[in-house]
């Protein structure tokens, strides 16, 4: 009773559609919309609820979560100066996200950036509905809007650990306003804008001009293939490698890296660690946007992959050290986190658990040697955990999504419209387009960050003076101290 | 009088509080410290960066005792506090000029 009538109501909103653009139509498209294999769009209370839950989770992600794993991490004096960025920056980009930073990213534009079209969300009602990933299931637009706007606020806020203890508060809020109209939100549209699997599905029944054009409207390394679940270049690419750029043109701190600046509390960063952890289910999973099998899959690696990376640091310092230690625990777990984020709906849970045991030890590589090697002061491996992690995740994804490793493939939705049939697997050519991936968004981000960065720091200042370094940013910014023993 | 200032490891603060109890030593008081003496510091890792600390978390005791005690209470904070290995920490005793409790405004012995 209850699909007759979805059927019904389907067939009447085709059906009405067809009859206001053409009358003359009406009866073919009326006849072709009965026989479509398309199911009719629906919006399910179970997929509403999951994203609204997801979008929480990632929200909690940033606030406390992440805000807490950094402060941990500086020391006392400057506790309250990140804790202060990371909670602004989700402030600041929830009201641009709203303002053009969604229409920038998710509406039609060129490959690069989306429209205006939804700038202040014109048009956008409770109505509206935003495609998932499957023909025919949709979720509300509003939920989408804000399960997006939650991956928004926590990339910039991701970066704010290479500068910390050292940067200007009000010229990084300024910085990160810009840095997310030029550098994120064209990341996002290039990597996941698409016209969505109905329209794919619809210009397939329609002959191969129609699916181009459908096709040609979708983000530059969507159009590519690149294969990016939940964001390991738009999230962690990206703001890795704008961390880089920030810390190498801030320069490093004053005593770096003669004078002891060990964590100040690593429970909290503990407490973080595991926060992100729990949020990251609504990132990985949430990003399915429905609630179904893949969902499932998502979850399963984001479990698997952080639970190996977790043990595989914690190995690997036992082995190099001999002491396992708290801090490598949590670095694990970020890392396998970040590895497995764009590989989340496409692997399996074994081959995440490689990703995981593999994603560590480049980690820690990166952030005992290089960064001591080099001498730049990522005060909290940003670079290290975030950009090589995001790195070696987006690049055996294309691994390790193959079925034949226990990967999901590639839905097709052209070729069988509407039965989600996985394509064949070409596993070079697609490592080929993550790499391709990989290599734009280090050069757009990287390049567009030390853009603005000059400019700011030249017209501004982006560093504090030493007196206020040395004082700690907590009382010569912020006029509080976080402590009160 | 004399006062009895000891430095020792943290986690021998207990059995050298109980043995002082048993020689009826009526208070003491505890302040958290630190220095350094053979015991050169610690060794932390984050991540990558190695810091060598040269200041080790120690206690300092601090007992007020009568002259007649203050053998007695040197020997147990000696045998107590003992681990035998460097860092175990140091005693010093030192002349008290004059008590006073300052509920009563007793002096001296009685004050102790």
């Amino acid at each position: 009773m209850k699909l007759l009538n979805k059927i019904a109501l389907g067939a009447v909103v085709l059906g009405g559609a067809a009859l206001i653009a053409e009358p003359a139509w009406a009866q073919q498209a009326a006849a072709a919309a009965a026989k479509s294999p398309i199911p009719p769009p629906t919006v399910d209370k179970g997929d509403t609820a999951w994203m609204l839950v997801s979008t929480l989770l990632v929200l909690m992600m940033s606030v406390p979560g992440l805000a807490l794993f950094y402060g941990g991490l500086v020391r006392t004096k400057n506790m309250l100066s990140v804790l202060t960025q990371v909670l602004m920056i989700v402030c600041m980009v929830g009201v641009i996200w709203v303002t053009w930073g969604y229409s920038e990213a998710f509406t039609a534009g060129n490959p690069f950036f989306g429209g205006f079209s939804k700038a202040l969300l014109m048009g956008v009602d409770a109505n509206s509905q935003a495609a998932s990933f499957s023909n025919g299931v949709y979720i509300p637009e509003y939920a989408f809007i804000c399960f997006q706007m939650t991956f928004a606020m926590i990339t910039p806020a991701l970066f704010v650990g290479s500068v910390a203890e050292r940067v200007k508060f009000s010229p990084l809020m300024l910085f990160v306003a810009l840095w997310v109209t030029f550098v994120y939100f064209p990341i996002a549209h290039m990597v996941w804008y698409w016209d969505g699997p109905d329209s794919v599905a619809q210009a397939a029944l329609q002959g191969q001009a129609a699916l181009d054009a459908v096709n040609s409207h979708g983000g530059y390394l969507f159009q590519k293939g690149a294969l990016d679940f939940a964001g390991g270049t738009v999230v962690h690419i990206n703001a890795g490698i704008t961390g880089l750029v920030m810390c190498l043109m801030l320069g490093k701190r004053i005593g770096f890296p003669k004078e002891p600046m060990p964590p100040h509390s690593l429970t909290m960063t503990m407490i973080g660690a595991s926060l992100l952890w729990v949020g990251w289910f609504g990132f990985n999973a949430g990003s399915n946007l429905e609630s179904n099998g893949v969902t499932g899959v998502a979850f399963i690696n984001t479990m698997v992959a952080t639970a190996a990376a977790g043990l595989s640091w914690l190995l690997t310092e036992q082995i190099v050290r001999g002491k396992p230690s708290l801090l490598g625990a949590a670095s694990g777990v970020v890392a396998g986190l970040v590895a497995v984020t764009p590989a989340s709906g496409w692997a399996g849970p074994m081959g995440s658990v490689v990703l995981g045991l593999m994603v560590s030890p480049i980690c820690f590589f990166f952030v005992a040697y290089v960064k001591s090697k080099f001498g730049y002061d990522d005060s909290l491996d940003v670079f290290g955990v975030h950009c090589i992690g995001g790195i070696t995740g987006a690049l055996m994804t294309g691994i390790l999504d193959a079925p034949w490793l226990g990967g999901q493939g590639i839905p097709d939705y052209s070729t069988k419209p509407g039965t989600l049939i996985a394509g064949s697997y070409d596993m070079v050519g697609q490592l080929w387009i993550q790499f391709q991936g990989v290599v734009v968004t280090l050069l757009w981000s990287g390049i567009g960050a030390a853009i603005l960065f000059f400019i700011i720091d030249k017209v501004w200042g982006m560093r504090v003076s030493a007196e206020v370094e040395l004082e700690g940013l907590d009382i010569a910014e912020h006029g509080e101290r976080a402590y009160h023993y | 009088m004399k006062l009895v200032v000891a430095i020792i490891k943290p986690f021998k603060l207990d059995e050298v509080r109980e043995a002082l109890a048993t020689l009826g030593v009526q208070g003491m008081t505890v302040t958290e410290v630190k220095g350094f003496g053979r015991q050169k510091g610690q060794t932390e890792i984050y991540r990558g960066a190695e810091y060598s600390t040269n200041m080790v978390p120690k206690i300092k005791v601090e007992v007020a005792t009568t002259d007649a005690l203050a053998g007695r209470v040197v020997e147990a904070i000696q045998q107590a506090a003992n681990t035998g290995a460097i860092g175990d920490g140091k005693i010093f005793v030192l002349e008290i000029g004059q008590a006073v409790r300052i509920r009563t405004g007793e002096t001296d012995d009685v004050a102790l």
